[in-house]
């Protein structure tokens, strides 16, 4: 018999990663409540540059995914797995960096997404300083978490820890593959892959960000936690274990269902089609794991708020890996993708699954680790209706907002002219729906506020046990016997293990990195599709700046809705020089792939003065103004790297090129000026404002491709 | 569209990784007892005593 061996859980640390995560809950949400506004009222963007929804989007997303859920995954981690191995972290001192890194993190992020510091990928926002930092991160909870894993007192890995490693693996690949990119200047880099490359990449990243920061980490919360709040074992621990391994097999192939329809190769959007079928089957084994495990239990869920929390959430979890397999049927995605019905379908797992779910485990474990009883269940029962209507009233609408807006894109007259010419028309109908949201997030967002002032209640009704004393038996040595597999003699060596597989993943991330070195934008290429003049790149990276991706596309797919309202279809050879890609994934203003060019083509002052003061030239939108664009001087200092960037990664600026841009891009600028002048518009020396650069990148766009279109006929 | 190839490669030596983590873990014994696991999870609260309580 083995010895009883004392120690003890470390509970400070679950403490601190569970207040981020409701104080970052609060932020990210405010955000996100400020923005749904901004939609109804555009006067909230305030005209400041730091508070226009472009930017602050990416500021919203972030704090809601790295800080709010991020930190929430922190927190399970760290009580779950202490638990589950018997065993404390293997490191106080990581655990303490980790925790402080990970909130200078958020810190870092807070203050450059609204400077406009971001490389426009979705989710993966941050500049390449961040990015190390985040990387450092990832890697000390990696060695704190197998750390306890090999120092573990129970053999046996309980299913959550499996859902823990695939995480910790998959996010480290991610995120490295995701930020290759070329440094420029401290706050500015360019991505290695560009236009239909970079978006399958970014969609391949940003697929299974969901799936695996916000999914994975999840499930194995929800099977540590449902069971422990409900006090009986999982439905089938059998099934769990096939959940596990068949989702994280078929997850990663899923990510280009968000490219239906687009420019990349079919092939590989039936590939992320068929993948994302198929991931209803583990995904609904998952969800119903975790309703069947409360089965004989439901006259407790009616009593106990944690148990809504968890049974709401798990049933969320449902609807939206219904909801993602819907999504993914090319047919489907045609009504649906560039609308509304994205937003309401990420909000249901976000808020459903991952905020519900949270708040469970905070209710649960917080009096827990107080040594105490929750102040309020009154108070944490209304938290639980308010955040559920919330839901509803949030969700609703947007469906709503989608499937209209998204009709009246498509309708014809009986004569076969677009109905509703004006993309402004299809705007103003949904408005009401975006007040209607508004007030779905402002009840989940006040819920936040019920659930703070009961859990800082229970806190001072208690009294923190920072070391949870336990006592386990040592782990039993192992016997070896007859026939032994050679591999179990490395399985006892926990620590050459680590070394080995670090091998491994050293030779295979060199086999994956010699492929970079080859990669040429191979896509059919257009002869006419020339890189951008320093002065559109300027403007682009502008329109980067601005987050003007949030809102606006640039994709025209193949329908005949789009060719009419936005010119012919998009083709991946106009995207060669695109670095970031841009095609966006919602559509609250027109697509415009092909602004500067067949029907779209607006003069120069047109955008002047939108720019300036969007309603003065289409009454009634809700685009922010940008008077800073017609005040700030256009920055160049960087021009030059940027180039020299931007042709080591492949763009075929000529030798030299550099020397020349400052003529150039004063030559470009001037003509500008000029047309401003011509319609009337005089400023005194506008041609050095960042106004004139975005005017040039975006009369750039599509012309390209029209002067192939020309030269063919 | 080489980068299809490398994202391919990147996601196979993950799913390979999953695949060795998977025989590794069947042949340890991992899954050989599929349920207890589920109910000893349950029984981790009783501690000796609290040193700070």
């Amino acid at each position: 018999m083995a010895q009883l061996e004392q120690f003890s859980y470390d509970n400070k640390i679950v403490r601190n990663f569970g207040l981020a995560a409701a104080v970052f809950g609060i932020i990210g949400m405010l955000v996100g409540l400020w923005m749904a506004l901004e939609l109804v009222f555009p006067s909230l963007n305030l005209g400041l540059p730091w508070t226009t929804f472009g930017r602050i989007r990416p500021l919203h997303t972030n704090a809601v995914i790295f800080a709010f859920v991020g930190n929430g995954i922190f927190m399970g981690v760290y009580y779950s797995l202490q638990r589950l191995t018997k065993a404390r972290m293997f490191s106080d001192l990581l655990s303490n960096i980790h925790f402080w890194l990970w909130q200078a993190i958020i810190l870092a992020a807070a203050v450059t997404l609204p400077l406009g510091i971001t490389s426009s990928w979705e989710y993966a926002e941050l500049e390449w300083p961040i990015d190390l930092a985040i990387t450092i991160a990832w890697v000390i909870f990696g060695i704190n978490m197998f750390g306890t894993i090999i120092k573990r007192r129970e053999n046996h890995l309980y299913v959550a820890i499996w859902f823990y490693i695939a995480t910790w693996i998959t996010v480290a690949l991610l995120h490295i593959v995701k930020n290759l990119e070329l440094p420029v200047t401290l706050w500015k880099s360019y991505g290695v892959f560009s236009g239909v490359q970079d978006a399958l990449v970014q969609w391949w990243y940003g697929h299974n960000a969901v799936a695996f920061f916000l999914t994975t980490p999840y499930l194995g919360l929800m099977y540590y936690f449902l069971p422990k709040a409900a006090n009986r074992p999982v439905y089938s621990y059998r099934l769990s274990i096939i959940h596990f391994w068949a989702l994280i097999f078929i997850y990663i192939w899923a990510g280009p269902h968000h490219l239906l329809y687009t420019s990349l190769p079919d092939w590989a959007q039936s590939l992320g089609s068929v993948f994302s079928i198929m991931l209803i089957a583990p995904s609904w084994g998952g969800m119903l794991n975790g309703l069947l495990t409360l089965r004989g239990a439901w006259d407790r869920v009616r009593q106990d708020p944690i148990l809504k929390f968890m049974v709401v959430a798990v049933t969320a979890y449902g609807m939206s890996t219904f909801e993602g397999p819907m999504l993914s049927i090319k047919s489907f995605n045609a009504i649906t993708h560039y609308t509304d019905w994205t937003i309401a379908h990420v909000h249901v797992g976000a808020l459903g699954w991952n905020g519900l779910l949270t708040f469970g485990m905070l209710y649960w474990l917080i009096p827990r680790i107080y040594n105490t009883k929750l102040y309020s269940v009154k108070s944490a029962n209304i938290h639980f209706w308010i955040s559920t209507l919330g839901i509803l009233f949030y969700a609703i609408p947007l469906y709503w907002a989608g499937l209209t807006q998204s009709l009246m894109w498509k309708e014809f007259t009986p004569d076969g002219y677009l109905k509703y010419k004006l993309f402004l028309e299809t705007v103003t109908q949904i408005i009401p729906m975006y007040a209607i949201r508004a007030f779905g997030g402002l009840l989940f967002f006040s819920g936040l506020f019920l659930m703070v002032w009961n859990l800082v209640k229970t806190m001072a009704s208690g009294k923190l046990v920072a070391d949870e004393s336990a006592e386990a038996p040592a782990k039993v040595a192992y016997v070896k016997h007859k026939g032994e597999h050679w591999h179990r003699w490395i399985e006892r060596r926990p620590v050459q293990m680590l070394i080995l597989s670090l091998i491994v993943v050293a030779i295979g991330g060199a086999v994956e990195f010699l492929p970079m070195w080859t990669i040429d934008s191979n896509v059919p290429k257009i002869s006419t599709v020339k890189p951008y003049t320093a002065l559109e790149l300027e403007g682009r990276d502008i329109y980067v700046r601005e987050g003007c991706v949030g809102c606006h596309s640039q994709m025209i797919r193949p329908f005949r809705s789009e060719t009419e309202r936005y010119g012919d279809y998009s083709k991946s050879g106009e995207f060669v020089y695109d670095r970031p890609f841009l095609w966006g994934s919602k559509r609250t203003g027109p697509d415009l792939q092909k602004e500067g060019a067949s029907k779209l083509k607006k003069s120069d002052g047109w955008h002047y003065n939108h720019m300036l003061e969007p309603v003065s030239m289409s009454p009634g939108s809700i685009m922010p103004t940008y008077p800073w664009l017609h005040e700030d001087d256009l920055n160049t200092s960087s021009t030059k790297a940027k180039i020299a960037a931007l042709r080591k990664l492949g763009t075929p600026y000529p030798e030299g090129y550099e020397d020349t841009i400052a003529e150039e891009m004063a030559l470009q600028a001037q003509t500008i000026a000029e047309n401003l002048r011509k319609e009337g518009i005089e400023q005194e020396g506008v041609e050095t404002k960042e106004i004139v650069a975005l005017i040039a990148y975006l009369q750039r766009l599509g012309v390209d491709y029209q002067v192939d279109k020309q030269a063919n006929k | 569209m080489k980068v299809i190839f490398f994202l391919i490669l990147a996601s196979l030596v993950v799913a390979i990784g999953f695949l060795t983590a998977f025989i590794w873990a069947v042949k340890d014994g991992q899954f050989d007892d599929d349920y207890t696991p589920s109910v000893r999870i349950l029984f981790d609260d009783k501690k000796p005593e609290s040193k700070e309580s």
